[in-house]
């Protein structure tokens, strides 16, 4: 069997973002990046299955973007993955989800995977496209925000979170593609031995240009922080003098203080 | 202008949540049509074109026939934006129906600005404007952003027929884990985020609950992580709380949580990071470390 995650590589959402200089997205500077959270779920549960299926299973760990995400691809490798496609594009912030998604389905086209998986949404962007959009492309079956997953003999059984913590349960056969949510497994840490073993899986550099055919469908005008609603207090300096600021605060303020 | 906005139902129930789509539509003054696979018995309280296809027989989830319904509709109507909620039925088929007409998908609309759409990104602490380059553009508009409003009236029905049978099979529902708290029932609320840092630090934020007398709350990945059962979670996934105090220690304010807490009368934030988007909504925000300020907090109250 041919396995496929698709991960994107992240800047870390607790950093202080500024526009850049278009203005339409963040400026890098200063930034640290990893990989995008929902992708390390879909990483996991593709190596899970990896192992389960054992010889014969070849699972491919795929990102867009500039030279800074071969660190997320070389942690993809550390956790199991066998091989990368590592699509070079240091404009890849630029291009729209349509774009992203006919890159991905460009490389996989004619490889013969059997299961796709996809992060449910990346971070930064969040607009949870990527991955269905690439199963349009290939005329795939999909479903997304999994939260539960089995495979056997051709067919997924997948668990998809619904609002209230409901769950709806699909099976679909392959060709597949799943998009993974928060609480689906818990990813494992690279080891040191295995992070040695990574440093001699093949990761293939291809020049976006070779995949990319379409043009963007949609832009982005600006970059910019949310307008501030004002009327909440922001309180900073000594613990013990935000202590009794804040005691204070609850006494006037509301009936669970005296 | 016209829309064609995407209802939706579950568990044989038009959920509340449609209405939200009208709200938005009203806001770009827009003609509207609406497609709903759901059931004659519970038609949307809307004067306008209904493009109604039988839950019953099509599946409650089956996106590949749903797509072809939506598309069958989008022929007649001619649309300038296919509007979908930003839920767990709008993020599955929307990008689908972007796909087959290769148009724009603008997600998780909050606002309609000159010309474009503003959209979260960066985890909520940054806003985008977003343009869409072809004539007609799918949507969807993120939960509570736009009003729920009810235009009045009874639709007139146009029956969609059924036509393939699509590549998923639904299998069931599974219902929501059982609650050993009621959080809804609560009049205090101490939350703990991720920025707790590890299960054994809950022990922490649940004596500033106890101190309180209030229960414990947490966020998603808290519990995840299995730092504390299912039951305290807070938002979308999980409960729905107004307490008259909440507090919020160590959580960014993820769309999906304030879904579920914002209507508290007071809320008090912990965060060290000072434009976390939980100070959009606090009404004190403390840019602190939760370990150190909880716990000075806890031994003020208890005295
Ligand atoms: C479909 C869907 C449904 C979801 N449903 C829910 C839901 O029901 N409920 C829910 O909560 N989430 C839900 N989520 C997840 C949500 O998007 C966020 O990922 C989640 O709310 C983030 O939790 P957090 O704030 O605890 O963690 P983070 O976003 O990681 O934030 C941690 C915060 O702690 C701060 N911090 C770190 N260290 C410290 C310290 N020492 N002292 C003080 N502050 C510190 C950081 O500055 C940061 O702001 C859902 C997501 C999806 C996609
Ligand atoms: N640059 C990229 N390279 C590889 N995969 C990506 C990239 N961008 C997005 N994805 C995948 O698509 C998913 C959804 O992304 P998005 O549509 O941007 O929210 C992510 O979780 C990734 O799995």
């Amino acid at each position: 069997m041919k396995l496929l995650v698709c991960i994107k590589q992240v800047p870390d959402l607790e950093s202080r973002f500024k526009p850049d200089a278009a203005g339409t997205w963040y400026n890098e500077a200063d930034l640290a990046f990893r990989m995008n959270e929902y992708d390390e779920y879909a990483v996991e549960q593709a190596v899970q299955l990896r192992e389960k299926l054992g010889e014969g299973t070849e699972l491919t760990v795929l990102s867009i973007g500039p030279d800074r995400v071969v660190e997320a691809i070389k942690k993809s490798l550390a956790m199991g993955c066998d091989n990368a496609a590592h699509i070079q594009d240091p404009a890849a912030s630029g291009k729209d989800p349509w774009q992203i998604a006919s890159i991905i389905a460009a490389y996989a086209k004619d490889k013969g995977f059997d299961i796709v998986f996809t992060g449910m949404q990346s971070q930064d962007r969040g607009s949870a496209q990527v991955g269905v959009t690439v199963a349009e492309l290939l005329g795939f079956a999909c479903t997304t925000t999994i939260v539960g997953f089995d495979y056997d003999n051709g067919t997924i059984t997948a668990k998809r979170e619904l609002e209230g913590g409901i769950k709806g349960i699909v099976k679909l056969k392959t060709p597949a593609l799943v998009t993974c949510q928060l609480g689906l497994n818990i990813p494992r840490y690279p080891t040191l031995p295995n992070i040695m073993k990574a440093k001699k899986k093949e990761i293939t550099v291809i020049p976006v240009a070779e995949l990319l055919a379409t043009e963007a469908l949609a832009a982005t005008t600006s970059f910019h922080p949310p307008a501030k609603k004002g009327g909440g207090i922001v309180l900073e300096g000594d613990v013990g003098e935000l202590v009794d600021k804040v005691i204070a605060i609850l006494k006037d303020k509301t009936a669970v203080l005296r | 202008m016209k829309t064609l906005l995407i209802g939706e139902y579950r568990e044989g129930k038009l959920l509340d949540s449609t209405y939200e789509l009208f709200g938005f539509a009203s806001q770009l003054n827009a003609d509207t049509a609406m497609l709903l696979v759901g059931s004659e018995a519970q038609l949307p309280a809307y004067g306008g074109a209904l493009y109604l296809a039988d839950a019953a027989s099509c599946g409650e989830y089956n996106p590949d026939l749903h797509k072809q319904l939506i598309l069958e509709a989008v022929q007649k109507e001619s649309p300038d934006y296919i509007v979908f909620l930003h839920s767990s039925y709008g993020w599955d088929l929307a990008p689908r129906i972007a796909a087959s007409l290769n148009i724009a998908q603008i997600s998780e609309v909050i606002a309609a600005t000159d010309g474009g759409f503003e959209v979260g990104c960066c985890n909520a602490k940054m806003r985008r404007t977003v343009k869409a380059s072809s004539a007609t553009a799918v949507l969807t508009i993120q939960a509570g952003a736009f009003p729920a409003v009810q235009p009045g009236g009874s639709p007139t029905v146009q029956n969609l027929a059924v036509v393939i049978g699509g590549a998923l099979e639904f299998v069931g529902y599974e219902p929501a884990e059982k609650k050993d708290v009621d959080l809804a029932k609560a009049e205090i609320i101490v939350s703990a985020g991720r920025g707790v840092g590890k299960k054994d630090n809950i022990t922490v934020i649940q004596a500033l609950a106890t101190a309180l007398g209030g229960e414990l709350g947490a966020s998603r990945p808290v519990v995840d992580a299995e730092w504390v059962s299912h039951s305290h979670q807070v938002g979308t996934t999980g409960q729905t709380v107004s307490p008259k105090l909440y507090v919020a220690c160590g959580i960014s304010g993820a769309i999906q949580h304030l879904a579920g807490m914002k209507k508290s009368d007071f809320i008090l934030a912990i965060n060290k990071d000072k434009d976390a988007p939980i100070g959009e909504i606090a009404d004190v925000l403390v840019v602190a470390d939760v370990m150190q300020f909880v716990p000075a907090l806890t031994a003020k109250v208890a005295r």
